[in-house]
């Protein structure tokens, strides 16, 4: 039995979809569902949930790495298996989640997850520094403008107290996107770590004939900076391809989605840029994206100590200077983002100034500002 | 025994946080590729730029997304990930599993792929990261047969919908997120699998407005729970809240100052709809904007009423290309109700999907569908009436788009009859 090369079609099986999820809920989940009454973080990475029936379910939560090996999914199942009757669940910020159903099984099953090295750190809850959501970066991925696993170790260790542990002002949401396409949503985090480019496209007129629709490459650019252009290959043969008109030129992108024989990362153009404020939840304020404080940190492998000593910067202003439950944008907000350069001592350029579309909804438009060492 | 040298990878062995670096060691152990995977990044590292080729078409037969493409520049050093595709595979709701379940797919993933994995991908999907053009079949051949399971999207198709864990685990939730997920992934298998759409299309649903998907921000089609009538309110708990006997925001904070209910309630309230009468907590639930910041501090004293469904947010997304949008309010309060299927969201999801594959461009969210158009045109076409919760503003300039048959006589006028009584 098995899969017939011969008659790849026989006995196919399509569109069934996932399987139900309810299979997967620890009995004290599936018992209590739509019953629960309140929860409680009892300690940074441990929460109770109580039910109405006076069911109590226990949760660990555990960071971990968004890249990992079946070996290790195997262990995780060795833990669930030996504590938490085979079940466990994954978080949308990469984080593993093993629950029980009862107070005096909480801790050995943090011993066991403490007992194997580094692999299983306890955490993620409450005010802490979340796991940090990430794309694919140098390790997968054909567009990045820096890595992604390596800058969010370097990022986490340095940050690793703040994961384990619930006494920031509020939350802080961390996230890293390798390119502008932001695969992993990062446009409303408390700080966001965004790969850019910052040269034009290069144009392979050897390969553009055979990998590119010219139209799609023309259309791709916003900007109108992709234009058809006659080109010379390097048997001398007149093509038809592009130019690029470089003042035009944003750095998206999105022509080398489109057209493979445009690429444009660099070692030296690509870097990272720091954006803060942003967040998705309704609680008081709107949800908000996040802003860029910094147009540009270079790459500096394998552990981009720009990046990490930026973000630590932030952090710890911010730690001394919010009020209680107030994400990092309510604070900037509060005190005014001029008040941020200032008390964060981040150079301010005209990089922060918008000007793209709907720029002018960013400018400063009234008498109300705060003196700053500025002005 | 490590097949390649890599001295600044190996940094990333040291500090607490895990290290992918180790975990990938350890499977080279049993997956010699995974040496490969390291040699490249240790290149790219080195050169500071990726040295993955763009894109490549692949998938299995029948279907247009769920595999992704993947080939290395740099073949004959790394031959282990001369093609290095991703495998998406649709995740249950609320990323639920038993052991028995992941143990089948790391046999699998270690039968027909590298051994790698992101547990999750951005969009929800469990991905397994590298095989061969000639492993896919096989593998989607036991996927389907032995696991049961099937792939999830890619491309301009419906993508893997998601959603937040729900009424499972969580006292805030609405609704159940889990079951309006499988339902409409199920539904929706042809558009998950066959890309058919101008652009990508996510669904996602938060059981309440805390959004713990981030739906209001990165999915065209958010649901979102809430609810219409009083927040629920123990006055007992309360109590326990003002004498220090509850721990305020459900003890998220270690370092809390002692409750304040002034200070860390009522004036954080966006709207002032709440004050103290004596020892009573009073909400003036008309004002309320439902926000979840008196839930969130006092878990044991607030509830979510009981009136409950959804609110529906179209159009959200990243930046690219002409900047990131968040999703628009467009059905204010929506029935959730599994008896009739969901029929009241899915008819809006179609209303939207027939308009929208018609008008839509190539590579056009349908967020930026409904910003070319304008939101009035969006708000027709679903058949909806305006309302002043579609907006934060009534409009600030004077240019209305007035048609004819809203004035009197209509456009057409006779220039002459003008003149007759206005000299030029």
């Amino acid at each position: 039995m098995g899969y017939n090369p011969d008659k790849p079609m026989e006995d196919r099986i399509t569109d069934i979809g996932p399987p139900h999820f309810e299979q997967f809920y620890p009995a004290v989940v599936k018992e209590n569902k739509g019953k629960w009454l309140y929860h409680e973080i009892t300690q940074p990475g441990v929460m109770v949930h109580v039910s109405e029936s006076g069911a109590e379910c226990w949760t660990v939560r555990v960071g971990a790495a968004r890249l990992i090996s079946i070996e290790l999914i195997r262990e995780m199942c060795d833990i669930a298996d030996a504590h938490c009757d085979g079940c466990l669940r994954f978080t949308t910020r990469n984080n593993v989640e093993f629950m029980v159903d009862s107070k005096d099984k909480v801790q050995p099953l943090i011993d066991d997850l403490e007992s194997r090295g580094n692999k299983f750190p306890v955490g993620g809850t409450g005010t802490c520094i979340s796991n940090c959501v990430h794309t694919q970066g140098w390790i997968h991925c054909h567009t990045p403008a820096t890595d992604a696993s390596g800058v969010v170790k370097a990022v986490m260790d340095e940050l690793f107290d703040y994961f384990g542990s619930m006494t920031l002002p509020a939350k802080i949401k961390l996230a890293l996107a390798c390119c502008l396409n932001m695969c992993g949503a990062v446009h409303c985090s408390d700080i966001a770590i965004l790969g850019v480019h910052r040269k034009p496209p290069m144009i392979d007129h050897d390969a553009i004939s055979g990998l590119c629709e010219l139209p799609l490459a023309i259309a791709s650019c916003p900007l109108g900076a992709v234009k058809p252009a006659k080109a010379t290959n390097s048997e001398g043969e007149e093509i038809k391809s592009v130019k690029v008109n470089a003042e035009r030129c944003m750095f998206c992108g999105n022509c080398y989605t489109m057209c493979p024989a445009m690429p444009l990362a660099d070692p030296d153009g690509d870097g990272i840029a720091i954006l803060v404020g942003g967040k998705v939840s309704n609680t008081r304020s709107n949800p908000t994206f996040s802003k860029m404080v910094i147009p540009f940190l270079p790459n500096t492998p394998p552990r981009w100590p720009e990046t990490v000593d930026a973000i630590k910067n932030i952090v710890e202003v911010y730690a001394k200077d919010a009020n209680e439950y107030e994400r990092i944008g309510e604070w900037c907000e509060r005190i005014g983002w001029e008040m941020f350069f200032e008390k964060t001592g981040i150079p301010f350029t005209m990089k922060s100034i918008d000007d793209y579309r709907l720029a002018y909804d960013t400018w400063r438009t009234t008498t109300n500002f705060k003196f700053t060492s500025h002005c | 025994m490590p097949k390649h040298d890599t001295p600044l990878l190996d940094e990333l062995e040291k500090g607490p946080w895990p290290s992918f670096v180790t975990d990938i060691k350890r499977q080279a152990e049993t997956k010699p590729e995974c040496w490969d995977i390291l040699g490249q990044l240790e290149v790219s590292f080195v050169d500071k730029i990726t040295h993955w080729k763009h894109g490549g078409i692949v998938g299995v037969f029948g279907y247009g997304g769920g595999i992704v493409g993947r080939y290395s520049d740099m073949p004959k050093q790394f031959p282990g990930v001369a093609h290095f595709h991703t495998v998406r595979l649709n995740q249950p709701s609320s990323k639920f599993y038993n052991t028995a379940k992941l143990r089948a797919i790391c046999d699998l993933w270690e039968k027909y792929g590298s051994g790698m994995t992101n547990m999750h991908g951005s969009t929800g999907d469990l991905v397994l990261l590298g095989t061969t053009t000639e492993n896919l079949e096989p593998l989607f051949y036991d996927l389907t047969h032995d696991l049961k399971q099937d792939l999830g999207g890619s491309g301009s198709n419906l993508r893997t919908p998601a959603c937040c864990l729900g009424t499972a685990r969580c006292e805030y939730s609405c609704y159940d997120t889990a079951s309006l997920c499988h339902h409409l992934t199920m539904h929706y298998q042809d558009e998950i699998h066959r890309p058919a759409f101008p652009y990508k299309f996510k669904f996602k649903m938060s059981g309440c407005p805390n959004d713990c998907v981030a739906s209001i921000a990165r999915s065209d089609f958010s649901v979102i729970g809430t609810w219409k009538d009083d927040i629920r309110i123990d006055q007992a708990e309360v109590a326990k809240y003002i004498s220090g006997d509850n721990k305020p925001n459900g003890g998220a904070k270690s370092n809390a100052s002692a409750f304040d209910m002034e200070r860390d309630v009522l004036a954080l309230c966006p709207t002032g709809c709440m004050r103290m009468k004596g020892d009573e907590l009073q909400i003036d639930n008309k004002n309320c904007t439902r926000c979840m910041h008196c839930l969130n501090m006092m878990p044991k004293a607030c509830r979510p009423g009981l009136v409950k469904g959804a609110s529906i947010l179209c159009g959200a997304k990243a930046p690219i290309l002409d900047g990131a949008q968040m999703a628009t309010l467009t059905i204010p309060f929506i029935e959730i109700n599994p008896d009739n299927d969901y029929e009241a969201v899915i008819d809006v999801i179609e209303e939207i999907w027939d308009w929208w594959m018609t008008v839509g461009k190539n590579r056009e969210r349908v967020g930026e569908t409904i910003q070319r158009v304008g939101l009035p045109t969006f708000i027709k076409v679903l058949g909806l009436d305006p309302i002043p919760q579609h907006v934060k503003i009534p409009r600030e300039n004077p240019y209305v788009f007035w048609t004819s048959d809203e004035v009197p006589g209509g456009f057409d006028r006779d220039v002459r009859e003008f003149r007759k009584k206005h000299a030029q």
